[in-house]
């Protein structure tokens, strides 16, 4: 037997299609087998994933308030990696964003007027994130640093840094002899519509905003040309440094938006845990989408249902969450999988004889 | 009979994806010739040759050595058989000397080095005539030098079937002469040495018979003395063409580019070109020649702004253009048009359609943040209509056009914006007979409207038909501006070389 790999021409959309259909099944009924290993039953762990995150109108709630963040920090690695720029340091600056957010919050009055309050948080959010962007992004650009591991590093920089205000200068008098920073004034926190809060409208303005900034506009262009060749960028008379700068401004100051719409809405405070994860499981989706702000969306949204289903599977259940993580992780394999059969083609075959001449 | 073929390779198939490159080809070479393999480029003729040397297997077909069927699962396999291969690109570590490398990954002792080692060297380069200094460290040899140590290292490996792949594409034309009397003293001793190329001038001169393939078809296999060039290119091509470029003396207008003095060193603060100057008037094509890497690259980046000059002046129409960036040149409207040597890499986005190339010099002079595509859209559509590029739709990514059809995108866009100067490096590489004479053709029409082209080249027959005067460089300098019509090939070689031409300086 003799196993090839050869690389595909362009595959028509129809059969695209099917086989991206096809890895979202395989993934379902691979993910069925595993669950019948372990004594459950697969249908049933379904429907409850599914009856758990769109069952009744408060888990559809649920499960768009773990869609904003995870949404809205897609977004902002989208940007960076539409221009090959690695950020994997959401992480960071959600905690950043959150951490600039808090600091207006516990700082200014909390007779402030709601909107001014909330306006000057976003403003301190996007400031902090967009400068825990900035730091690897003109690193990257004056010396050439590499900003897979710089951003990554941030992170942790930054998670310290609330750790120690939340031990430190922040600690609340109040709570107790708690290592707890206060909780927001009422001013400070964001007010719902239909019983989520107004993050879920932001992540909508959000996708689009991202949308028309990548397909029109010459900054959006840009960032295309760099990440597909720095060189070719150049010849074009490209300010390279200045875009790779302006692409991380975006893209922290996104992300600094998702943390302050998890301490203000979610938390009503800031922990050192607010970023939660999001930032490392947003580009998947990312990446799934193709770098494409309206497929995030979508992807998002079907992402948010697993983990809020999973958390009701808990819940309704018994059983634990890790059951729902399992599933997720079977999907993203086949998903991620059928990538490599997109571009290559596989063939089984005896190895040939020539014919006698 | 059997016994004198050194190889038979039968009805070989190779597919990469949907793409056939070998198709049922057929070639049979003997021992004690040397063999020409022509066919143009994406002809199949190094595909073929990777599976004689183990790098891939056919699909299907049967290879045979010295009158045996034999399999290939490696290049070691290969290398057993006593075959041997030089690829375009060396393969050679630059920090370690010839005779390090010579050894680099023999089955040999620990200890067998120094100068046992150095005398087997010896010998084999006495036995072919090939010169070598077996202590001298990689990175300090010339091209010619390191294509000898490539052909002294397959020999150590006991190779009595040589294929060498485009070997005389660096090459100066004085190493060309070395190097041809090195494969005849081969096959003279009874080796057999397959030689691929699209040059005719070298088939004719060097092989006993050629085998020319076509779009991954074996076409014939022809005696070379019963063959004259016309034939072959017809066996090439599919068709008749005229190959001579046509060459129309104009009157050269006035100075459009001045360059005085320039200087550019490189990171390592090693010159790249040493005090060029020279000048390009309206109506002229000025060739430039010199191996590889002699400043060429350095040269045309430094004129379009792309790299920084350390002295030196640049004068665009009388103005001082030195130390401008490219988006200072396309701001102030200077109209010059650059074709780079990496066409997907810098001239062009690769994964973006023609639409969004056409963009690429346009959207600096468009106001506000809004994209605008409509104008380009429109250009695209003019260009490729005027340039008849071969094209799905004008919503194709650039990267899946064939060579010629992305380097006309490219030129289409510069000459597009109407330059005064049009810089091209290397404008025909990796393009076939048919694409390059009507990238010649578009060039010419060019110096007809009174552009001045600066035309780096590789190939000095084209340098020599093509341009009005020839500037050769050697490591940075000016060693020449010759007129073509009065200086000969090996002048220019000469020249390529660092040496000077004799009394009758031929400089114009």
């Amino acid at each position: 037997m003799n196993l090839r790999i050869t690389k595909r021409g362009d595959l028509p959309k129809k059969q695209e299609i099917i086989i991206r259909i096809a890895a979202v099944l395989l993934s379902i009924i691979f993910a069925g087998l595993i669950l019948l290993v372990f004594g459950l039953n697969p249908v049933k762990i379904f429907t409850t994933i599914i009856d758990g995150s769109i069952g009744s109108k408060i888990r559809i709630q649920q499960t768009i308030i773990r869609a904003i963040p995870l949404t809205i920090t897609a977004l902002g690695i989208i940007v960076a990696f539409k221009m090959k720029f690695w950020n994997i340091g959401a992480e960071g600056q959600i905690t950043m964003g959150a951490l600039g957010a808090t600091w207006v919050a516990l700082h200014f009055s909390d007779s402030l007027p709601m909107p001014l309050m909330l306006f000057l948080m976003m403003l301190a959010a996007v400031f902090c994130g967009g400068i825990w962007a900035f730091i690897p992004a003109i690193f990257k650009a004056k010396m050439g640093t590499n900003e897979t591991i710089f951003t990554l590093m941030m992170n942790y920089i930054a998670i310290k840094f609330v750790t120690y205000l939340q031990y430190g200068p922040w600690m609340d008098p109040n709570a107790g002899g708690f290592p707890k920073i206060a909780k927001f004034p009422a001013n400070a926190v964001l007010p719902s519509v239909f019983g989520v809060n107004i993050g879920w409208i932001m992540m909508i303005v959000f996708t689009v905003l991202v949308y028309l900034f990548m397909t029109f506009t010459k900054k959006g262009y840009e960032i295309a040309v760099v990440g597909e060749s720095v060189e070719t960028a150049r010849y074009a008379g490209m300010n390279i440094s200045r875009i790779v700068i302006v692409a991380m401004l975006i893209s922290g100051g996104m992300c600094g938006v998702v943390g302050m719409i998890q301490a203000s809405a979610i938390e009503k405070t800031l922990i050192s845990n607010i970023a939660g994860g999001y930032g490392f499981t947003a580009i998947i989706p990312a990446w799934l989408s193709r770098l494409n702000a309206v497929s995030a969306l979508i992807i998002c949204l079907a992402f948010a249902m697993l983990i809020q289903g999973g958390t009701y599977l808990q819940v309704s259940l018994g059983i634990s969450s890790a059951v729902s993580s399992i599933v997720q992780g079977a999907i993203l394999f086949f998903v991620l999988g059928s990538e490599f059969f997109l571009q290559y083609k596989l063939s089984f075959g005896k190895k040939t004889k020539g014919e006698v001449a | 009979m059997k016994q004198n073929l050194a190889i038979e390779m039968r009805h070989i198939s190779k597919a990469f994806g949907e793409i056939k490159a070998n198709d049922d080809i057929n070639l049979e070479v003997k021992n004690g010739e040397v063999h020409a393999l022509l066919g143009e480029n994406g002809a199949g003729k190094t595909t073929l040759m990777n599976m004689l040397s183990g790098i891939y297997t056919p699909d299907s077909g049967e290879i045979l050595v010295n009158g045996v069927p034999v399999t290939f699962h490696s290049p070691a396999d290969s290398i057993k058989l006593g075959i041997g291969m030089i690829h375009q690109h060396f393969k050679l570590v630059d920090v370690m000397t010839a005779k390090e490398n010579v050894v680099l990954g023999q089955p040999s002792s620990f200890f067998t080095k120094g100068r046992a080692l150095s005398q087997k060297v010896k010998e084999l380069s006495d036995q072919y005539g090939l010169d070598i200094d077996p202590d001298k460290k990689v990175y300090e040899m010339s091209v010619g030098e390191k294509q000898t140590l490539e052909i002294i290292k397959v020999l150590y490996r006991g190779a009595k079937i040589l294929i060498l792949d485009e070997p005389t594409a660096v090459l100066t034309p004085q190493e060309i002469t070395k190097l041809f009397r090195v494969i005849n003293n081969m096959k003279n001793q009874g080796c057999a040495v397959v030689i691929i190329t699209h040059k005719l001038n070298e088939v004719m001169e060097i092989s006993d018979r050629v085998t020319v393939l076509r779009k991954g078809r074996s076409i014939d296999t022809v005696v070379t003395k019963e063959v004259n060039i016309p034939a072959l290119i017809e066996m090439m091509v599919g068709q008749k063409i005229d190959l001579s470029i046509h060459k129309e003396r104009q009157q050269a207008g006035e100075t459009i580019l001045s360059i005085d003095g320039l200087t550019v060193t490189n990171m390592e603060g090693k010159n790249m070109l040493s005090n060029v100057s020279f000048t390009l008037s309206s109506h002229e094509i000025l060739g430039v020649a010199g191996v590889a890497n002699s400043g060429q690259k350095e040269l045309c980046e430094t004129i379009a702004g792309l790299t920084k000059a350390d002295k030196g002046r640049i004068f665009f129409e009388g103005e001082n253009i030195v130390g401008k960036t490219p988006r200072d040149i396309i701001r102030l409207g200077i109209r010059m048009g650059f074709i780079p040597e990496d066409r997907l890499g810098m001239g062009l986005v690769g994964t973006m359609d023609i639409v969004h190339n056409m963009i690429l010099k346009d959207y600096q002079n468009q106001p506000g943040i809004r994209l605008r595509r409509g104008p380009c859209t429109e250009k695209a559509k003019k260009i490729v209509e005027a340039l008849d590029i071969q094209t799905p739709s004008i919503n194709t990514p650039v990267k899946k056009l064939s060579g010629g059809n992305i380097q006309k995108v490219l030129l289409g866009r510069e000459i597009d914006s109407a330059p005064k100067v049009l810089i091209t490096a290397y404008a025909v590489r990796g393009l076939d007979i048919g694409a390059s004479h009507k990238i010649y053709d578009l060039l010419n029409e060019q110096k007809k409207n009174g552009v001045g082209v600066l035309f780096i080249g590789e190939d000095l027959d084209v340098l020599m038909e093509l341009c009005d005067r020839i500037m050769v460089l050697c490591h940075g300098e000016v060693t020449g501006i010759v007129d073509p019509d009065q200086v000969t090939k090996e002048d220019i070689g000469l020249l390529m070389t660092g040496q000077k031409l004799g009394e009758e300086e031929t400089a114009v």
